[in-house]
């Protein structure tokens, strides 16, 4: 394929390498996410996917190597420029990290309160962001009476109430029942198509990862060792990949 | 570059820490959007909550300082000078000093058990991702809400103190009540007063700086925020009794 009918680059890590009291958590990590397309990252628990999710916006800074995000260096950011900058995107924690001080309203209503919507436009856009997650009724419950699921799905409404043009979800359909699972992919894929979204989503789940995904990566000792569309990515000889998909308790990802 | 001591390496990262959050405090108070609801609410927890123990404490230690004084004067016969003596002792020093030390034990210790409960729980990080400093957010108005509250509350106690004071002299050792209330208020100036507040407000910084420095830095689950609320304390305890130090050299 030419490249130059490749959408560009939104977000671009280079070589990058993170480490947490000595132990190498990203080892040298390139990665490419194009604009509007919808990427999953697969990989065993413990591998750093979520450390890879939070250099994308800057929650974590690399020990080497660079992130940009729409061509800006985030090691060129700090202060007020960074959190401006961060209006771009929306992300969804692995346990909700909802404000356990405020209800699950003013938990959604959060983002919209600090870009200064009025309040009519605010209960409107909550209401709606509630439905689609499927917590009408849940408005007025605080977070400590919410199962993991129901936080799960808060906190992704949340990440999508201001329509943000990249979106990260760490684990967002992980411990939710296979209706609700189909609800969250259905809303990434909508979002993706009503607003050209970029999507880098995290999960385990394969049926999801290949229903939602327009290119599927697989990050292996600090590296990605695979990236490609879903149906060329199943059909990868690599057997990191197929063990993987496979599900097989012995093979290079165990070694 | 050879290693520093471990205790030193932890004393100057703990002061490094300090300027940090007060540098980033002070960058981020001018900014939009202002919050005045969140510092009312700090406010009120800061000086309504606390009042009942303030009042409380204060009468006390004017009582108690009436009686010591009273006693040990008497014997030179210069228990004419204990209403001066109280006076200036509470406004200038024990006011201030006591009730500060009793909010870091409430407000401090709550303020870093609070922001390092988000912590740990990734609600830092979400307002992060949320495109709104947790410093703008968080410490701001706890910052402002406490060097705002803590002077009010230490004149309360100002009053307080002195009335135990008058209490113990007047009604338990039958000083004169006239004598007694004119010395109370011969010596002192506004002086004084004033040096007591600013007192009050700079621990007001420390405690609510303190506190939620140790609360951001948070690391290690429940166990490290049980960490920071009682370093928090501690740290802020020994931080008021210093500056307290050459605040006095320095004021009078």
């Amino acid at each position: 394929m030419p490249a130059a009918s490749e959408p560009p680059v939104k977000i671009r890590l280079r070589e990058v390498t993170k480490g947490f009291a000595g132990r190498i958590v990203l080892d040298g990590l390139d990665f490419e996410v194009r604009e509007g397309e919808s990427v999953v990252v697969l990989g065993g628990s413990g591998t750093g996917k979520s450390v890879l999710l939070k250099h994308m916006i800057g929650l974590l800074r690399p020990d080497g190597g660079t992130v940009e995000v729409d061509g800006r260096d985030l090691a060129t950011l700090a202060g007020p420029e960074l959190t401006a900058f961060r209006r771009r995107f929306g992300m969804a924690f692995q346990e909700g990290a909802l404000f356990d001080s405020m209800s699950v309203w003013d938990n959604v209503a959060f983002p919209l309160l600090r870009a200064g919507w009025p309040k009519a436009k605010r209960a409107e856009r909550v209401a709606e962001c509630l439905e689609m997650v499927h917590l009408e009724g849940a408005g007025r419950k605080m977070p400590a009476e919410l199962s993991g699921g129901m936080r799960r799905r808060v906190g992704f409404a949340r990440a999508i109430a201001l329509e943000p043009r990249i979106l990260l979800f760490d684990e967002p359909n992980t411990g939710l029942d296979p209706v609700i699972k189909a609800v969250i992919d259905e809303l990434i894929l909508e979002l993706q198509d009503k607003l050209q979204s970029t999507a880098v989503t995290i999960t385990h789940d394969l049926t999801s990862a290949f229903r939602i995904a327009d290119r599927i990566a697989l990050l292996f000792r600090g590296r990605i060792v695979a990236y490609a569309p879903p149906e060329e990515f199943r059909a990868l000889p690599d057997a990191r990949v197929q063990q993987f998909i496979r599900g097989l308790a012995s093979g290079p990802l165990t070694e | 570059m050879t290693a520093l001591p471990a205790p030193l390496e932890a004393f100057l990262t703990e002061v490094g820490r300090f300027f940090v959050m007060l540098a980033r405090t002070l960058a981020w108070t001018p900014r939009r959007p202002w919050d005045a609801r969140e510092l009312v609410r700090q406010m009120v927890r800061v000086g309504v909550d606390s009042l009942p123990v303030v009042l409380l404490t204060a009468l006390f230690t004017g009582m108690v300082f009436a009686l010591q004084t009273f006693s040990t004067l008497r014997r030179f016969g210069a228990e004419g000078f204990v209403g001066s003596l109280v006076a200036l002792s509470m406004v200038r020093e024990l006011s201030p000093v006591i009730s500060s030390l009793l909010i870091a034990g409430r407000c401090g210790s709550a303020m870093g058990a609070e922001i390092g409960t988000m912590r740990v729980t990734e609600q830092i990080d979400a307002l992060e991702a949320l495109a709104t400093d947790p410093v703008h957010f968080l410490v701001v108005p706890r910052v402002w809400a406490t060097v705002l509250t803590l002077p009010l509350l230490i004149v309360v106690g100002d009053v307080i103190g002195i009335a135990g004071g008058y209490l113990i002299s007047v009604v338990y050792f039958g000083a004169n009540p006239v004598t007694y209330v004119e010395n109370t208020f011969r010596y002192m100036d506004l002086d004084d007063l004033t040096s007591g507040l600013i007192k009050a407000a700079v621990f007001g910084l420390i405690v609510a700086v303190v506190g939620c420095q140790k609360g951001y830095h948070t690391r290690g689950g429940a166990e490290g925020v049980g960490r920071a609320t009682t370093r928090a304390v501690v740290l802020a305890s020994i931080a008021i009794l210093i500056a307290d130090f050459f605040l006095t050299k320095i004021l009078f």
